[in-house]
């Protein structure tokens, strides 16, 4: 009897060694398959950054791959400030700027409004309110396409085509809709006793907004500009129909930049210019990508 | 005319609507000062779209709404001289329990002094002054409870409104909170209406119960009327726990008096007297019925109440201890009927026990309508 | 007068809002059906003539490329997307220690414009110096990768750098998901000894619908509206091998000089977008009974 019980705590023994083998190379290959997929998701980052450090003859002879040999910050300096856009040869620095004062007052605008949309589809429904706001909300999904025409043609009849006030009210109009959505989402959380709390206890409409929704608003603020700022600074349609020479925003520089067909192509000067357009997004996502994950995944998953 | 003046609350037919579907219909209910009216029913009743139309959050589609003989009409709910406690407690989350407490003076522009000195007294009145810098994130249940009735207390109003202001608290904070809500009925003297959907509540706070069902009153009267002399059977079952037996009967009548006769398991029949005049019957004839007949009414033959308790043996389907009381269970006329017997009372599920019916106390109900005919 | 300005206050303060939607939204979206039934070219015209560009559409060799391009773009890309987000969000959904970092570097291509996108993938594809010679330094030299330049191929290519960029976002829906499934039902499975791969495939994915829902929903509408990225990345060529409805539509609008067949172009997006978007908005706003 004590032989039996021996032979199976021993083999109970080398059971859970197995077991616990098959976990750890279970554990590996999870682990493996996840940085593959992070190796995919960096390699054109490392491209784009080490070619725009290379000098154009270790483009041609060097590898794709390979880190650059010397670091060569030229191309750099010339995607900033002195890369042709077509016929002008100024780099991407005034069309940076032009992207700086086209989003703030942009994100600026459409986050209050959407704040006030919110408040008052989630708190102060009336009858009829909910159909406005499937129509705002429809308004968020339509192709652009279907309004370019008509808005060219409006922005010329009031007198701002072509320039960045023009393009700030085609960014504040179109961007209502997701911002209200956004608000409205995050308010509708809040019971309504609150309101009627504030309301026996005297105040108004406003009061109720100012002193109690906007304090509480913090985060989805946050989440609302972040948002904002990506769609309105990464947008490139409004900008290639609705500005001109001196006013384009910077992806329309950027590919004016790339698909320019004068002269040799200097692939280290496209990458750093891409680099350049692409910082100020990657850098609010970096220190606020926290926020901007759960922004995103608020709208779509809450509806 | 006179009267309303003295009234605190007066509301006379009341209708309410949200387009086609009637949610309060033919309200009229009024309360003197000092009065504590509790407005219970079954969720959907409509007691709460009541009280919001009465605090001036939701509009009326007829009738008016008089508080302190003035009429409503049209008045926002800052003017109505009113101030109410909110199931959610509704607490400004951003603010502490102090902002909290003074947000409604401010708005109305009271000099600060005078903010500070009314903050200090009701701290002190509900025991929380050592909470007034606290958010209200940081408070337990109970302790938000308090600082809601302590916002309404500082408005000092004619009349207070409470919106199911203990149903999120847990079982035994609960009816602490119940004693304090009725002690400072007491202490302040204040005109209440209170709604709830918890029968006890109502029971225990009271001076007036407004039972309602389907956005219509079913009965309004002191908690003992209610109690005792429910005028239908939706009061009668709604009210008490456990809830009052109501058994299907047969009424006879004939020169020595009224019988009941219910029927039994097995084709008999338990027949018990009646002493009082049921409606329409005029002293003569049969009847179909139904007897209410509250738990503590059936007990086992040695208890005191039983005095003028008429007995029967009675088959004992299932025995439920319960600490002060043993209930116990068995049929009548095809129902489960519960009775209340002493904690000590000598009964075994599956036997027949004795058991005593007062019916000095009974209800009758006509079948159809439910309404009380004795 | 204060009550009633008090009673309609929030309906003046949305009403801007509302009116801009309305004139700049609808009454766009009017005016850009009502262009397409007319013989608009250079200048819009208002004369109705019935369906004359939805015949030259129809006609059009061009739109008839773009829409197939749609088609392969479309059901590639959401395909992808939805397949690597997905199993992205269930591997990371495994108590990795990293999973912040992780999470970042899958998600990151999302803060990018499809205009870098498309210039950093144009290079890494590019026929001679990208993956190409890659390949060739590492012994292959039989490799050839010109899809950018295949007349046949180039719409992959966009495809490729279109998942690229917005796989981790769908990942991002899909973990959110996931760390809403009811754990006493996991748990229960556990208990029932069911193994991990089966209470993913039985339990947790089938209870994810309305995810899978809102991805398509978003996939789709990228898919519809892909414009900048094929701009950047191919500049709808070889020739207009790789034009889909919107590169078309701005084509014909800006270069062209052909409001017609912009504006039909455009209702046909609308139409497409429509089909998704409105049932998808009714089930999502219809009132739920709780």
């Amino acid at each position: 009897m004590t032989d039996m019980s021996m032979n199976n705590a021993q083999s109970e023994k080398s059971a859970a060694r197995v077991r616990l083998a098959q976990r750890i190379a279970l554990r590996f290959g999870l682990y493996a398959l996840l940085i593959v997929f992070a190796l995919y998701y960096l390699m054109p980052l490392f491209v784009m950054v080490t070619t725009s450090l290379k000098s154009l003859d270790e483009i041609r002879t060097g590898s794709l791959l390979s880190l650059p040999r010397e670091l060569d910050f030229s191309s750099w300096a010339t995607a900033w400030s002195s890369a042709c856009t077509g016929i002008q040869c100024e780099g991407l620095r005034p069309f940076f700027w032009n992207s700086v004062l086209l989003s703030v007052p942009a994100v600026f605008l459409s986050t209050l409004l959407g704040a006030v949309n919110g408040y008052v589809l989630a708190q102060w429904r009336f009858k009829g309110s909910n159909v406005l706001f499937a129509l705002m909300l429809f308004g968020c999904f339509i192709p652009f396409q279907v309004v370019i025409l008509p808005m060219a043609m409006t922005l010329g009849v009031l007198k701002i085509a072509g320039t960045i006030g023009g393009l700030v009210f085609v960014h504040v109009v179109y961007g209502i809709g997701f911002t209200t959505l956004f608000f409205r989402n995050y308010y509708v959380t809040v019971p309504q006793e609150l309101v009627k709390a504030a309301k026996v206890d005297g105040a108004g409409f406003f009061r109720i907004f100012f002193s109690i929704f906007l304090p509480i608003s913090p985060p989805i603020i946050v989440v609302t500009v972040i948002w904002q700022f990506t769609q309105i600074w990464n947008d490139f349609l409004f900008g290639v129909s609705f500005s001109q020479a001196g006013t384009q925003p910077i992806t329309v520089a950027l590919n004016n930049i790339v698909n320019s067909t004068t002269g040799v192509k200097e692939y280290n000067v496209d990458m750093a210019a891409a680099i350049i357009a692409a910082l100020p997004t990657l850098f609010v996502y970096v220190v606020a990508g926290k926020y901007f994950i759960r922004g995103l995944t608020a709208g779509s998953v809450k509806g | 005319m006179t009267e309303t003046t003295q009234q605190i609350l007066s509301i006379e037919n009341l209708d309410k609507a949200y387009g086609t579907v009637k949610i309060l219909k033919n309200i009229n209910v009024s309360i003197e000062p000092g009065e504590f009216l509790v407005l219970v029913g079954p969720s959907g009743c409509g007691k709460s779209t009541l009280l919001n139309c009465i605090a001036g959050l939701e509009e009326s589609t007829a009738g008016d709404i008089n508080i302190g003989g003035r009429s409503m009409i049209g008045v926002s709910p800052k003017d109505r001289d009113i101030a109410m406690v909110f199931q959610s407690y509704a607490l400004y989350p951003t603010m502490t329990v102090g902002k909290n407490i003074t947000f409604g003076m401010k708005v109305r522009g009271i000099p600060e002094e005078e903010q500070q000195a009314k903050l200090a007294e009701v701290a002190g009145l509900l025991q929380i002054d050592h909470l007034l810098d606290r958010k209200p994130s940081q408070l337990s249940g109970g302790q938000r409870q308090r600082v809601a009735m302590g916002r309404a207390l500082v408005r000092d109003p004619q009349l207070f409104l409470f919106d199911e202001p203990l149903s999120n608290l847990d079982a035994k904070l609960r009816v602490e909170m119940r004693t304090e809500i009725k002690r400072l009925h007491q202490t302040l003297g204040a005109s209440i209406v209170y709604v709830t959907h918890d029968q006890i509540e109502a029971m225990t706070l009271a001076t007036k119960i407004v039972v309602m069902k389907d956005g219509v009153i079913q009965q309004v009267g002191t908690p003992n009327e209610i109690y005792n002399h429910p005028a239908n059977m939706f009061v009668a079952d709604f009210m008490g726990s456990p809830s009052m037996n109501l058994i299907p009967a047969q009424a006879t009548s004939s020169g020595d008096g009224t019988k009941i006769s219910i029927a039994r398991t097995g084709g008999e029949y338990l027949t018990l007297s009646f002493d009082r005049e049921i409606a329409g019957m005029n002293g003569s004839g049969a009847k179909e019925v139904i007897l209410g007949l509250r738990p503590e009414n059936i007990t086992d033959p040695l208890s005191i109440v039983a005095q003028n308790g008429q007995l029967a043996d009675c088959h004992i389907d299932v025995v439920e201890p319960a600490g002060s009381d043993t209930f116990v269970v068995t049929s009548l006329g095809g129902k489960q009927v519960t009775a209340r017997l002493r904690a000590d009372a000598e009964v075994v599920a599956g036997q027949n026990a004795s058991l005593a019916f007062d019916l000095s106390k009974a209800s009758v109900f006509e079948p159809e309508s439910g309404a009380r005919i004795a | 007068m204060t009550e009633w300005l008090e009673k309609h206050v929030p309906k003046m303060v949305l009403a801007p809002s509302f009116i801009a939607i309305f004139v700049f939204v609808y009454g766009f979206i009017g005016w850009t059906a009502y262009v397409s039934f007319t013989r608009s070219k250079l200048l819009p015209k208002y004369d109705l003539k019935g369906t004359i560009q939805y015949e030259r559409l129809a006609d059009s060799p061009r739109f008839e490329v773009a829409l197939t391009n749609l088609a392969i773009f479309g059901i590639l890309f959401i395909l992808f997307a939805t397949v690597i987000g997905l199993a992205l969000a269930i591997l990371l959904d495994q108590k990795i220690r990293t999973e912040g970092p992780l999470r970042t570097i899958y998600l990151y291509p999302m803060a990018l414009s499809f205009i870098v996108t498309g210039t950093a993938w144009k290079w890494i594809l590019n026929p001679g110096l990208g993956i190409e010679s890659v390949m060739h330094d590492l012994g292959w030299t039989d490799f050839a990768f010109n899809w950018l330049v295949d007349p046949k191929l180039a719409i992959y290519t966009i495809v490729i750098a279109g998942v690229w960029q917005s796989s981790g976002f769908v990942m991002a829906l899909f973990l959110a998901g996931l760390r809403s499934v009811d754990n006493e039902v996991i748990r229960a499975a556990m208990v029932d000894g069911v193994s991990t791969p089966r209470i993913y495939m039985s339990i947790i994915i089938p209870s994810m619908a309305p995810i899978f829902l809102s991805a398509f929903i978003v996939l789709s509408h990228l898919a519809i509206k892909s414009f900048d990225l094929v701009i950047a990345l191919t500049g709808g060529g070889p020739g207009y091998a790789t034009d889909m409805p919107a590169t078309f539509m701005y084509a014909m609008a800006f270069s062209r000089g052909d409001i017609g067949q912009a504006a039909s172009s455009a209702t046909v997006m609308m139409i497409i977008v429509t089909a998704i978007i409105v049932p998808y908005l009714y089930s999502e706003l219809r009132p739920r009974h709780d």
